[in-house]
C-alpha cells in the first residue's frame, strides 16, 4: 500500500509546487493549508494500517531515528518510538538525564554529535522555545519537533485535527476542513505549546478558536493569531463544538498563578453540568496527562460517545508516522521526492 | 603616546553646540588651541577634511566591555564602564586600575557598583571609589529592587555630586521574562513581561530622585509610558536624564522573529509603538544621550535557545551611524545628534570633554555622514559581532579619529 501515498492527489495541491517541500517539521506556524492537508491524508491511511494484526512496514528499512528528548515526556516520547518501530526504522532514544548536557556541554555541540552520527531523522523535545529550530539549523537530516518550551508542539496539533475530523467523520458530518466548528481551548493557554500549535492548526482548517484561562494565564496578543480569549468558562463554552481541557502544572495551581485546584476546578473544571452549555453531541479532548478532578470531572473524560481523549492518542502513532515518512522520502529517494531543494 | 607637533585640520564642517559651520581647528599640546576661521601655521601637520565634518569624539556612556578596536572604528574617544565587569567595580583598587587602562588612546571613566557586588543590598565604598576616578554610580545591568538601600544610595550619590546610573524594570515584574509580552513573544512562546515594568521603575526612581536632590540617569528608556514620566519630571524640575541605545530606535520586538539571539537585549526590544515614542522624545529633549551599550558575546552566549542567550549588543561600531540616521530622517540636526552623542554624557560625567572649545582635550573624529557601508556580523572590529543590525545598509563613518592631539 505504500507506493499509492507517495504521490500528492495532484487536484488538491498547487500546480507545479512539492506537496510537502520542508526538510523539517518545527512548528505549524511553517505550514500551508494544503500542507496541513497532506501530511493528515498521509496519517489517515496509517491509522488503517494499525488496525491490521501485523504493523509492520519496511518503509524505513535501514533508517535511523534519534529521539532526543531535553525534556521529561512518556506518551510522547512512547508514540514516537512505536511510530518509528512500526516503520521499520532503528529508533534510538536519548534522555537528557542520562547524557553529557547536563555536565554542561551546549546544545550545539550536541546537536554536531547527533549529526556525526549520522541519524536520518531526529525527534527533538526541549524546554527552551526555539531550541528545535536551532538544533535544525546544524544538522544535515529532518528534524521533528517533539515540543520546545512554551513554543510548539506540531504533531499533537495535527494528531487533535486528525482525531477530531474521524470523530465527526463518524457522525456523518465528514469534512476536509473545520469550517463553521467552534472550538474552546480551556487551560493554561500561557505555557502551552499545545494550544499554539492548535490555534495555529485548527484556524488554518477554517474553526473558529475560543481560549479560556483566568488573566494570569492567558498570553497577550492571541487575537492577532485568529483566536478569541474568555476568561468566563461558562461563556466560553456556550454552543461550542469542541471543548478541548489542557493539562494544569500542579506547580501552578499552589498561589503562584491560581490559588487551589479546588478554586481552579470550580471556575474551569469541565463538569457534565457545563458540557450541557456546549452544542449537543459536543466532543471532548485533552492531550494528557489529565489531572481528574482539576481540569476536567471523570465522569466526563470518560463518556464514550463525547471523549475522544483516547483516540487521540491513536492518532497520535499514525500522525509521527506520516510525519517520519514524508520526512525521510528525499533521503530514501522515493520518486518524486528526490530533486529539488528544501523550502 | 604625545602629540609631536601642531595639527591642523582645514576645509572641514565644525559641529559645535549651536550650529554646524564651515571652519578649521587647531590643536596644539594635545588640547584645542583654536577653532573657526584658523589657517596653519609653519611647521603644523594639516589634514584636509575635504568638507566632512569636524565633530568632538563620542563619549560613549554605559559601555559593558572595553573594546579599542570597535571604539575607534566608530570614533569613540571616551567610553564610561558599566560596573558589571568579573570581578566587579565594587573596590577603589579596581575602580583606578579601569581608570587607566585605556590610556592614552581611549579614555575609561569607570561607573562604581552601586552595591557591594551589584547585589543590590549594601552600598558599595562609593567615596573612595570617587577618589580613585569613578565618574558615576552605576545600579548595573540590574534594577535595585529594595526601595530603602535606593533612597539611601541616592541620598549618598547627591552629596558626593555623582550621578547615578540605573536600570529601568522592576524585578519582580520582569522575573525571568526575556522578552515584551504582545503577539511577537506569544506566538515565539517566550517568557515575557509586560512593557509597563519599565514605567513602574521610572516612577518609583523618579520619586526617589526628587526626595534625595540625586542626579539620576536612567540608562535605557525605551516605552512611551515611561518617556512621559521622565518628561513630566523634567519639566517639574527633577535632576532626572534618561538615554537610549539605536537598538531601540531602530527596531522593534519583530526583529526577534525566528528566535534571533542577537536581537535579545535588556531591556527588550518593544512594540513598533514605543519605537515610535522613543524617537519622539529624541526629537523633543526627553532624551538626553544615544549610547552603544557596547557588550560583545560571542557564540558561547549568544548560540543558544533565546531565552537561555545572555542579552546584550555588540553596538560601538554602528552607534555613529544609527544616530546619524535620525539626521538624515529629519528627527534631530547635526548639532544635537552629537550632543545626545558627546556633549551631553559629558556634562553628566563631569568631565571637559565632548564639545569642541578652546582649552578641551583634543578628541574629535573626523566623519563623512553620507558614506555608505553595510553592517556585517562576520566583519566586525569588535571582539564579538553580536549586532542586530546585521547586513543592514547604513550611512555614515568615522573617518579620522584623533584622541588628545594624535591620530588613531
Amino acid at each position: 500500500m505504500t507506493a499509492t501515498f507517495n504521490q500528492p492527489d495532484p487536484g488538491r495541491f498547487p500546480a507545479g509546487r512539492r506537496a510537502f517541500p520542508h526538510r523539517d517539521l518545527l512548528g505549524i506556524s511553517q505550514l500551508e493549508r494544503h500542507e496541513i492537508l497532506y501530511l493528515l491524508a498521509e496519517a489517515q491511511q496509517w491509522v488503517e494500517f494499525n488496525h491490521q494484526s501485523k504493523k509492520r512496514s519496511k518503509a524505513l528499512r535501514g533508517l535511523t531515528v534519534i529521539n532526543a528528548f531535553f525534556e521529561n515526556s512518556t506518551r510522547t516520547l512512547l508514540s514516537f518510538e512505536i511510530a518509528g518501530k512500526r516503520l521499520g526504522a532503528d529508533v534510538v532514544n536519548m534522555h537528557a538525564a542520562q547524557s553529557s548536557v547536563k555536565k554542561g556541554e551546549t546544545l550545539i555541540d550536541t546537536a554536531i554529535t547527533l549529526n556525526a552520527m549520522r541519524a536520518d531523522a531526529i525527534v527533538i523535545r526541549h524546554g527552551s522555545s526555539g531550541a528545535v529550530e536551532l538544533i535544525a539549523s546544524k544538522v544535515d537530516c529532518p528534524v521533528l519537533n517533539a515540543g520546545d518550551g512554551q513554543h510548539e508542539h506540531p504533531t499533537q496539533a495535527l494528531l487533535d485535527a486528525l482525531a477530531l475530523r474521524s470523530a465527526l467523520a463518524e457522525r456523518g458530518q465528514a469534512s476536509e476542513d473545520f469550517t463553521g466548528l467552534k472550538v474552546t481551548i480551556c487551560g493554561d493557554i500561557l505555557h502551552s505549546r499545545v494550544a499554539r500549535s492548535n490555534i495555529l492548526c485548527l484556524t488554518a482548517l477554517g474553526a473558529t478558536v475560543r481560549l479560556c484561562a483566568p488573566p494570569a494565564l492567558m498570553p497577550q496578543g492571541v487575537e492577532a493569531m485568529g483566536a478569541v480569549p474568555y476568561h468566563d468558562f461558562d461563556a466560553a463554552l456556550e454552543g461550542t463544538d469542541v471543548a478541548m481541557m489542557l493539562r494544569l502544572q500542579t506547580e501552578r495551581m499552589s498561589g503562584q498563578f491560581i490559588p487551589s485546584a479546588r478554586e481552579y476546578h470550580r471556575l474551569y473544571g469541565l463538569t457534565q453540568g457545563r458540557l450541557e452549555r456546549c452544542a449537543p453531541d459536543a466532543l471532548v479532548m485533552h492531550p494528557g496527562p489529565m489531572n481528574r478532578g482539576v481540569e476536567i470531572d471523570s465522569d466526563v473524560a470518560d463518556m464514550l460517545d463525547r471523549s475522544i481523549i483516547t483516540r487521540q492518542v491513536e492518532m497520535g502513532v499514525a500522525v509521527r508516522m506520516a510525519a517520519l515518512d514524508v520526512l525521510t522520502r528525499k533521503t530514501r529517494g522515493v520518486a518524486g521526492w528526490n530533486d529539488g531543494e528544501w523550502q | 603616546m604625545k602629540q609631536a607637533r601642531p595639527l591642523t585640520i582645514t576645509g572641514g564642517r565644525l559641529v559645535t553646540p549651536d550650529s554646524v559651520m564651515d571652519g578649521a581647528i587647531r590643536v596644539v599640546e594635545g588640547r584645542i588651541a583654536a577653532l573657526g576661521k584658523v589657517t596653519a601655521q609653519d611647521g603644523d601637520e594639516v589634514i584636509d577634511a575635504k568638507g566632512q565634518l569636524i565633530a568632538p569624539g563620542l563619549v560613549d556612556f554605559g559601555v559593558f566591555a572595553i573594546d579599542k578596536p570597535a571604539f575607534h572604528f566608530g570614533g569613540i574617544t571616551r567610553a564610561a564602564l558599566m560596573p558589571d565587569q568579573s570581578p566587579p567595580l565594587d573596590l577603589p583598587s579596581r575602580v583606578s586600575y579601569i581608570a587607566k587602562s585605556g590610556k592614552p588612546d581611549l579614555w575609561v571613566h569607570p561607573l562604581a557598583a552601586a552595591t557591594c557586588e551589584l547585589r543590590g543590598s549594601e552600598l558599595a565604598e562609593i567615596g573612595l571609589m570617587k577618589d580613585a576616578g569613578a565618574r558615576g554610580v552605576a545600579t548595573g545591568r540590574k534594577w535595585i529592587a529594595d526601595t530603602g538601600v535606593m533612597l539611601r544610595l541616592l541620598q549618598y550619590a547627591a552629596m558626593l555630586d555623582l550621578v547615578v546610573v540605573t536600570h529601568a524594570e522592576d524585578a519582580a515584574l520582569v522575573g525571568d521574562a526575556s522578552a515584551t509580552a504582545g503577539e511577537m513573544a506569544t506566538r515565539l512562546g517566550l517568557p515575557s513581561a509586560p512593557a509597563e515594568a519599565e514605567a513602574l521603575a521610572v516612577a518609583r526612581d523618579i520619586a526617589l530622585a526628587e526626595m534625595s536632590g540625586a542626579r539620576v540617569h536612567i540608562r535605557q528608556i525605551t516605552t512611551r509610558a515611561a518617556l512621559d514620566l521622565v518628561r513630566a519630571a523634567k519639566g517639574r524640575g527633577v535632576a532626572v536624564t534618561a538615554g537610549v541605545t539605536p537598538a531601540h530606535f531602530m527596531l522593534s520586538d519583530l526583529a526577534t522573529a525566528e528566535f534571533r539571539t542577537f536581537a535579545r537585549l535588556s531591556p527588550p526590544l518593544r512594540s513598533e509603538a514605543d519605537r515610535q515614542a522613543v524617537i519622539e522624545a529624541i526629537a523633543d529633549g526627553t532624551i538626553d544621550v544615544v549610547a552603544s551599550g557596547h557588550d560583545p558575546r560571542g557564540p558561547e552566549d549568544k548560540r543558544l535557545p533565546f531565552a537561555d542567550a545572555a542579552p546584550g549588543m555588540a553596538g560601538a561600531e554602528t552607534l555613529l551611524a544609527m544616530t546619524l540616521g535620525l539626521v538624515r530622517d529629519g528627527v534631530i540636526d547635526l548639532a544635537r545628534a552629537f550632543a545626545l552623542l558627546a556633549g551631553n554624557p559629558a556634562r553628566l560625567l563631569g568631565i571637559n570633554a565632548g564639545v569642541l572649545a578652546e582649552g578641551y582635550e583634543a578628541d574629535l573624529c573626523i566623519v563623512n555622514p553620507d558614506k555608505p557601508w553595510v553592517v556585517d556580523s562576520a566583519k566586525m572590529a569588535a571582539v564579538a559581532g553580536n549586532t542586530p543590525f546585521d547586513k543592514q545598509p547604513t550611512q555614515g563613518r568615522a573617518t579620522t579619529v584623533i584622541k588628545g592631539g594624535v591620530i588613531l
